[in-house]
């Protein structure tokens, strides 16, 4: 089960509430699907700088695997007050740790976008249809 | 979507299962790089199951394998191999592939994913020759064994031929675990020594299985098509739809080896196209590295300054070089080793450099 202190989004990052900021990093099955469950098979993840002003939806980095690229989407509107620098060297904390020291960005929000975003248990019924 | 006989075998190892060309194809079964790694160090099991095979036999299969083709058939001696293209008029290619002369029969190896289109192109033109044309992708298993072991590893189960005595390039018969006049090369698409084996589709699991048990499991691993390719473009060798297609013809590509433009070779289809690309060329297939983050990936744009000068073909990491790498057209003046380009990723700039194919190529004994 998915942790349900949060939101996601149908392009599998995720939004938690952190005092009057979000932390936003992808699931579990994003990482899966990238790496093939292989956490070596990632390589690189490009993040923003720190002052971007995101629009809900907006591609703010990408992700990088061996074979394929994707885009990271931010799944609510505002700006970029910190990232996870550790991703520059670590991208195993993606894998070890998606729900926590793998998170990406963290955004003041620009207005309230949450309740656009799906549960955890909407999230697991998403996956679970073809896609 | 297609399936070849070992697609169980594969699922069962846990390989990640992808589309290729209209098959469900093992892409790895771990961690690519750790695959590449393998066939360069020791040796590694494909499944080519996938690839089309036809055979040409009949008075008219040489002289017909030479109008279609762009390299020499009826000079290709018995049991030896080339490597050549299928080229519409213009000369661009619609595949490139393995010609293996026979005694009396041409077996040509072709792309998955261009198999029927060939296959329709080849009756197309065959109406005034007389040749038997044969697809025989259903009834043969194709494997690859490439890597310093592969002899080794595939002589525990081949008898009736000695492979020391098997050059590059070249092919025998041999008994393959019982099974007679097996068709045996050393070729590859690896940059690595190796074999590729044609038998009856329906023992390819018993065979995937005792070379895996002939090897051992440190010395020969099962390896899929992601490690493939980065193997195939470390060693600088196209891939279709990415190095070759529409305006990507063998000339430019530098594949000029496979092209005969001999006067015994007569006309062929293609042949004045090339010919005058040859005397006229306009651009020119390169590599380029980058010690930047990021690896080259099809379609980036490459720039000198506010000019594109290229678009990237293939690209991918490579273990052997330790930098990332990739392919583009380049045009003349730009196409020259160690010019510094830039390579756009979504408008941010990361340095990398010309330089000339392959990346890699194996030491020689």
């Amino acid at each position: 089960m998915r942790p349900t202190d949060r939101k996601y989004a149908t392009s599998h990052e995720w939004a938690k509430i952190d005092g009057d900021t979000i932390l936003v990093g992808i699931t579990d099955f994003a990482i899966e699907e990238l790496s093939s469950g292989n956490t070596s098979d990632l390589v690189y993840c490009d993040l923003p700088d720190v002052g971007r002003i995101l629009e809900n939806g907006e591609t703010f980095g990408e992700i990088e695997s061996v074979k394929a690229v994707a885009d990271l989407n931010t799944p609510i509107a505002g700006e970029v007050v910190e990232i996870n620098v550790e991703m520059e060297e670590h991208l195993e904390l993606m894998t070890e740790d998606p729900w926590g020291k793998g998170w990406l960005v963290r955004i003041k929000p620009s207005g309230d976008d949450m309740g656009a975003l799906m549960d955890a248990a909407g999230y697991d019924a998403h996956i679970s249809t073809p896609h | 979507m297609q399936q070849t006989s070992l697609h169980a075998v594969h699922v069962a190892a846990g390989a990640k299962m992808v589309e290729f060309g209209g098959w469900h194809m093992p892409v790895q079964y771990g961690p690519i790089l750790d695959e590449v790694r393998q066939v360069r160090a020791r040796t590694g099991l494909f499944d080519l199951g996938h690839m089309g095979r036809f055979r040409f036999s009949g008075p008219d299969a040489v002289a017909f394998v030479d109008k279609i083709a762009t390299c020499f058939c009826a000079k290709i001696p018995v049991d030896s191999i080339r490597y050549g293209l299928l080229c519409k008029p213009d000369g661009n290619p619609i595949d490139d592939v393995l010609v293996y002369r026979g005694q009396d029969d041409v077996f040509m190896v072709v792309n998955a994913g261009n198999a029927v289109a060939d296959m329709e192109w080849i009756q197309k033109h065959a109406a005034d020759f007389d040749v038997k044309i044969e697809d025989q992708t259903a009834e043969l298993a194709m494997l690859a064994l490439q890597g310093k072991g592969s002899e080794a590893v595939l002589q525990k189960i081949v008898t009736d031929l000695d492979l020391s005595k098997v050059g590059y390039y070249k092919s025998g018969f041999g008994t393959l675990s019982g099974m007679p006049n097996v068709r045996i090369s050393r070729t590859g698409y690896t940059g690595e020594d190796g074999f590729e084996i044609y038998f009856p589709d329906g023992e390819s699991a018993r065979i995937w299985n005792e070379l895996l048990e002939a090897g051992g499991p440190d010395e020969i691993k099962p390896i899929g098509l992601g490690a493939r390719d980065t193997l195939r473009l470390e060693a600088g060798m196209p891939l279709f739809g990415h190095e070759l297609g529409d305006a990507m013809n063998p000339i430019e590509a530098g594949l000029n080896f496979a092209v005969s433009f001999k006067e015994e070779k007569g006309d062929w289809i293609g042949r004045t196209a090339l010919a005058d690309c040859k005397e006229n060329p306009t651009k020119k297939l390169m590599g380029l590295t980058t010690d930047g983050k990021r690896a080259p990936r099809e379609g980036y744009g490459l720039f000198i300054g506010d000019r594109q000068v290229g678009t990237v073909c293939s690209g991918a990491i490579s273990p052997t070089k330790e930098c990332n790498i990739g392919t583009s057209y380049f045009p003349l003046d730009v196409a020259v080793a160690g010019t510094e380009i830039e390579m756009d990723i979504r408008g941010k700039r990361q340095a990398a450099t010309v330089c000339e194919l392959p990346f890699y190529s194996r030491p020689k004994n």
